[in-house]
This record gives structure tokens, C-alpha cells and sequence, in this order.
């Protein structure tokens, strides 16, 4: 658009004294309540000192290294499904499409004797091009997301178990570690270093960095504000000339990209893949990233919220096997935490707005 | 510059009439099918003027403002900028030619803060490559500028949008549409779902755009707004242009007469007067109504 015309000096109200920019202004305290993310940092302390009080292994730096791998095999999906909720969608299929994209590196490689690189390279293809596909169906058809990932979930699920039992002949893939190009794979998805007794795993590392690229992306780049503005009124978007249905369509595809690289991580890990695991992993996604202050109908939240999200679902995951409580219960707990959440993100929402 | 408190305030000087108009329609009319919305309709809008177009619901104004914006091309006339015949075949283009359209719904994202409203879809960028981000302190920076300039004080421009008042939105989108470069202001009932003082608050922004050079159309079926702040008025009646006068030939009693329907109104005072009332039952039956 053209800025040719320069805005001419006159005021309705007299143009009165130019008043200094009106940044900042806003106390210290109610900018941080108005975060979308406060009421997950506030979960988050909690959750971590109820643990810390009762179970005592929690205490260990060990065991905190295991809270953190359980957060980011959560939290690395939780950031793409936190964009593309900002954006207004939803997407049901990123639990088993993580397996999809494993289980076409695995049998690939194997099967054509390639380098796993060459396998990695067209699972990634593969879940990008899923990611494209809900996206483009969502936008010639406009159907509801729920609906059309809903659809690609289950598509998916029998495809995964269905073709793995096609050409294995069980339900798991072939052992890929000896293959060529495993080892440099490893290293990149799945390595894990000891420093000073503190067991750093890789995902934890991407978990945070992709967190980081991800935040500037939507704070700070252009197409960040698209995000946000899709999510929150696509019609008024496309009124002044965002493009709508790339921004729509990129973000199913960030999650695809997601999916490809926690599916690296399983594959490179354990070597070899259960085709009928991800089921209910897409829930978790979406509960990590409303827990951190996404909402559902789009427009609202940050990647941080979701990064704390899955850190409190990691906390929780962990935590209660080292309370030595009967493991059922995390899901318990789980679904709990979440509804607190949503009821102290929207109280503190509201409160936040009222002036 | 409070000149627009009351309607009674005698009527400021005016650019004259017929300074070459930056838009113009000769004879434009539109059918959808068989059913003919609008025919015949000639307006000019020129730098520093308010045209009021005025009409009962289902008048035409929707379908002459969508053809102005470019939502639709006419059936029939002549639409001109600058003297020169132009088709548009999307709104974009009218815009690039400086023809900016406020919408009742005023294209805003309610959830997002004021400044990064304002420059949605046109965001300044600075830096190269991946590094390539926005320029958040000049965008900051020219929309408080802008909108001090507009005087509209807000606490923060770092507030979500939903939290400001109706008038207030409304003059954020004005004062995009002026930033942005428009010329020619179409604004689409901006009163309408306003109170009395948000109105007032609006109303003082169209002047405020007229002032600064801007021809605007202000579609309305409120002749007292109308009447503050026009220097010419169109009335259309059943897609055709009933009325139009500029603001010196014509009282606000004139207006209100041909707004809410002239000759028919005068039949209708008539009938009432005549005292041929239908004749209503008592309220303590069971069964009210019209006998």
C-alpha cells in the first residue's frame, strides 16, 4: 500500500500540546497479568513445589533431567499446535501423524537399503505434505479443522498399523540401528550428555529452541501478526490484504514439520517403531498449549504459555510416579490441571481487560 | 474547532462547488438479474467535501457504496478518478487509488493490541534475510503520532482493540484509511449502533478528514448527523437518486421531510388526521387484538 500522502497536522480538539509516547505506562504488575501465559507460570510453581514437598527423588537433579525429556516430547508438538491454535485451527491428527512420519523413515530406509538420512528425508516430505493437505482441504472445502484432522486421525491410525503389518508383518518396524547414517542421526534427534550428573537430552535442547525461533516469529516478524490476526478475525484479515489461506495452510504445515521431527527423535531413539502408538498425544498437544493461555477460538496465547503447558505436564507425568503413586493417576491429575487452567485464564483475562 | 456541538450553528464556509471532483459517477446504475438496485445515479466527491448519502433501509446505499469501493462493478454509467474512466475489480484496487472504505465491522482484530491493528496487512520491516522483523518502535511511534493527531487518547496503545469504545474504533479505522493514503473516505453508517456521545465523538472525525483534504462519503439514514457535518446531500429512494442539494440550498426540516419520505409521509399525515384509527380491545381480554 502507498503512504504517499502525508498526514496533515490538524486536530479536532485543537492540537494541544504533544503529549510524550504513551508506552509503558501501564504498571509493571498489570502488564505481567495481562501475559496470556501468567496463569500457567503460576500452575507451574505450584505443581513444582507440591511435588518437591512430597516426593522426595523430585528433588534430584536426575530426576529433573527426566522431567524435562517427558515435558519436551510433549512441548516440541505443543509449540506448532500452539501457532496454529493462534491461528484459529485445530489439528487431531499431529498425535499419530509423529508415528506416520517415523514409521515411513524406518520402513523406507530399511526397505530400499538407502542411508536413514534419505529416510528422514522423505518422511519429511511425507509430514509436511499431510500438513499441506489438511490445510488446503480446510480452506477449498471450509470445513471446520476439528472435523477435517479429525478425519486425517483416523485415515492416518489404520494407515500406520494397516501398512506396517502389510510389509513387516507385525506391528512395529525393523531395527534401523545398524544401518547407514544412524549414528549422525542419532546424534542430531535423540543424543543425550551428562554434564556434571545433569542428563541433557537433545530434544530438550530443539524443545527450547524451536520455543525461541517460534516466539520471535510470532512477536516479531510479519508474519507473526498474520498469525494473530487469522486467528482472531479472518475476514477483517483478508479486508486489509493478509493472505489468509497461506498463513493457514504454512502453519498445518509447521506442524507437519513438528510431527517429522519428534517422529526422527522416536525412530533414532528406540531404533525401531510401535505403529499404533501417538493415539491421544493430539489432546495432550492442545492441553499444553491452553493450559498456557491459547484459546480455542483462536487469536490469543503465546508458544511460551505452551512450553510451560507441557513442562507442567511433565512435572505431573513425573512427579507422581516419584510420589510413588499409582501411575493412573497422572491422567487424573492431568485433566484437573487443565480445567484450572482455562477457569484461572479466563478469570485473569478478565480481570487484566477491566481497565 | 468545536463547531459541530449543535445543528443550529449557521453553516461554515465551503470550498465552492465544482472543484474538480476526484470521484465521480455518471448515470451508474446496477441490476442483479432481473431486479435493478440502483439506476441512474450521478454523484461527485471532491477534496475537502462531506457528501451525506442518505436512504431508508433497502434504499440502495449498500450497493452504491459497494460499487464506489470497488466490492462491485456496475451494470450500467460511468464511474471516474480523477477525471478518468476506471473499472475496479476488487477493493484493493480502489484502494490503490486512494479509495479507502470504513465497514461497520471496521476490519479489526479485537484481540489484538491498537498499534499492531493499525499497520495489519502493511507492517514496516526492518533488517535483511531471516533477520528480517518488524520495526515495532516506528510502528509504535507513527500510531500514537497518528492517532494524537486524530485526538483520540487512549491509555495505552498496547491495549487489545476490544477494549475500546464504538467511537473509538471507529476513528482507529479513519485514521488508518488516512494514514494509508486515502483520498476518498467511505464510511458505512458509522453511527448507527453508536450512543448519542460516541456519535458526536465521530462526527467530529469526519470533519476532522474533511479538513485535512479528504473528500468523504458518509452514508447515514440519520439526517441530523448528516446535516452536522455535510456540505452536500444525496438521497436515494428505491435506487434512484430522490434528492440532492448541496448543504446552502436546504434546511435540516427539508432533509428530515425528504429523508423519511416526503410526499408519502405528507399522505400518511394525512390519513392519520382523518382519525381513521382501527380500534383496539380492551387489555383485560384474554384474547387482544384488532377488530
Amino acid at each position: 500500500m502507498s503512504q504517499t500522502l502525508a498526514p496533515r497536522a490538524t486536530s479536532p480538539e485543537g492540537n494541544g500540546s504533544e503529549k510524550a509516547l504513551r508506552v509503558g505506562q501501564r504498571s509493571l504488575l498489570r502488564r505481567f497479568l495481562s501475559r496470556p501465559e501468567v496463569g500457567s507460570l503460576i500452575g507451574a510453581v505450584v505443581v513444582f513445589s507440591v511435588f518437591f514437598a512430597v516426593a522426595e527423588p523430585f528433588r534430584q537433579a536426575s530426576s529433573f533431567s527426566t522431567v524435562l525429556y517427558a515435558s519436551s516430547m510433549i512441548g516440541l508438538m505443543a509449540i506448532a499446535v500452539a501457532l496454529l491454535m493462534i491461528g484459529g485451527e485445530f489439528d487431531l491428527s499431529a498425535g499419530v501423524a509423529v508415528i506416520t512420519s517415523a514409521i515411513t523413515a524406518g520402513m523406507f530406509s530399511y526397505q530400499l537399503s538407502t542411508n536413514v538420512w534419505v529416510g528422514a528425508a522423505v518422511a519429511l516430505l511425507v509430514s509436511v505434505g499431510i500438513g499441506f493437505v489438511n490445510g488446503l482441504l480446510l480452506i477449498r472445502t471450509r470445513v471446520p479443522s476439528f472435523l477435517i484432522t479429525l478425519s486425517m486421525f483416523l485415515m492416518l491410525q489404520g494407515i500406520n498399523v494397516a501398512v506396517t503389518k502389510l510389509i513387516t508383518g507385525g506391528v512395529a518396524t525393523q531395527n534401523i540401528s545398524n544401518m547407514d547414517g544412524f549414528d549422525s542421526a542419532r546424534l542430531v534427534f535423540a543424543s543425550e550428555f551428562d554434564i556434571a550428573g545433569f542428563n541433557l537430552r537433545a530434544t530438550v535442547i530443539w524443545w527450547l529452541v524451536f520455543a525461541a525461533v517460534a516466539t520471535w516469529v510470532l512477536m516479531r516478524t510479519r508474519v507473526g501478526n498474520w498469525i494473530y490476526a487469522v486467528g482472531g478475525n479472518r475476514e477483517s484479515a483478508r479486508a486489509v490484504g493478509v493472505p489468509v489461506h497461506k498463513v493457514k495452510v504454512g502453519l498445518f504445515m509447521t506442524v507437519g514439520f513438528m510431527a517429522w521431527f519428534v517422529g526422527m527423535h522416536m525412530l533414532f531413539k528406540f531404533n525401531t517403531v510401535q505403529s499404533g502408538e501417538g493415539v491421544g498425544n493430539e489432546l495432550l498437544y492442545i492441553m499444553a498449549a491452553v493450559v498456557g493461555g491459547c484459546l480455542l477460538t483462536g487469536g490469543y496465547g503465546t508458544v511460551i504459555g505452551a512450553v510451560i503447558g507441557a513442562f507442567i505436564y511433565g512435572m505431573t507425568k513425573q512427579g507422581i510416579v516419584y510420589a510413588g503413586w499409582d501411575n493412573n493417576w497422572v491422567m487424573f491429575f492431568v485433566g484437573a490441571m487443565l480445567l484450572t487452567a482455562v477457569l484461572v485464564n479466563s478469570w485473569v483475562r478478565t480481570q487484566a481487560n477491566k481497565r | 474547532m468545536s463547531a459541530m456541538t449543535t445543528h443550529t450553528d449557521p453553516p461554515r464556509p465551503r470550498e465552492p462547488e465544482g472543484s474538480d471532483p476526484i470521484v465521480e459517477l455518471r448515470g451508474v446504475g446496477k441490476s442483479f438479474g432481473n431486479v435493478r438496485a440502483l439506476s441512474g445515479i450521478d454523484l461527485k466527491v471532491g477534496t475537502g467535501e462531506v457528501t451525506c448519502i442518505l436512504g431508508d433501509n433497502g434504499a440502495g446505499k449498500s450497493t452504491l457504496i459497494k460499487i464506489i469501493a470497488g466490492l462491485h462493478g456496475s451494470t450500467e454509467g460511468e464511474y471516474r478518478v480523477d477525471g478518468k474512466p476506471v473499472r475496479f475489480s476488487s477493493p484493493r484496487e480502489a484502494l490503490d487509488h486512494g479509495i479507502a472504505t470504513v465497514y461497520q465491522d471496521l476490519a479489526i482484530v479485537q484481540l489484538m493490541p491498537v498499534w499492531r491493528n493499525f499497520f495489519l496487512g502493511s507492517e514496516l520491516s526492518t533488517g535483511f534475510g531471516p533477520l528480517r522483523r518488524l520495526d515495532i518502535g516506528r510502528m509504535r511511534a507513527i500510531c500514537d503520532q497518528e492517532l494524537q493527531k486524530m485526538g483520540i487518547d487512549l491509555p495505552s496503545i498496547d491495549m487489545p482493540v476490544q477494549n475500546l469504545s464504538g467511537g473509538q474504533k471507529q476513528v482507529l479505522a479513519i485514521a488508518r484509511a488516512i494514514y494509508f493514503g486515502a483520498r476518498v473516505l467511505i464510511l458505512d453508517e458509522p453511527t448507527a449502533a453508536l450512543g448519542v456521545k460516541q456519535s458526536g465523538v465521530v462526527l467530529k472525525y469526519v470533519n476532522a478528514a474533511r479538513d485535512a483534504g479528504l473528500g468523504v462519503v458518509f452514508i447515514t439514514h440519520n439526517p441530523h448527523h448528516a446535516y452536522m457535518v455535510g456540505d452536500h446531500f444525496v438521497v436515494i429512494k428505491l435506487g434512484e437518486v430522490e434528492f440532492d442539494a448541496p448543504r446552502s440550498e436546504l434546511s435540516l426540516e427539508d432533509l428530515t421531510h425528504h429523508m423519511a419520505g416526503g410526499a408519502e409521509l405528507d399522505a400518511l399525515e394525512h390519513e392519520l388526521e382523518r382519525g381513521q384509527l382501527p380500534t383496539v380491545d380492551p387489555l383485560h381480554d384474554s384474547t387482544p387484538g384488532w377488530t
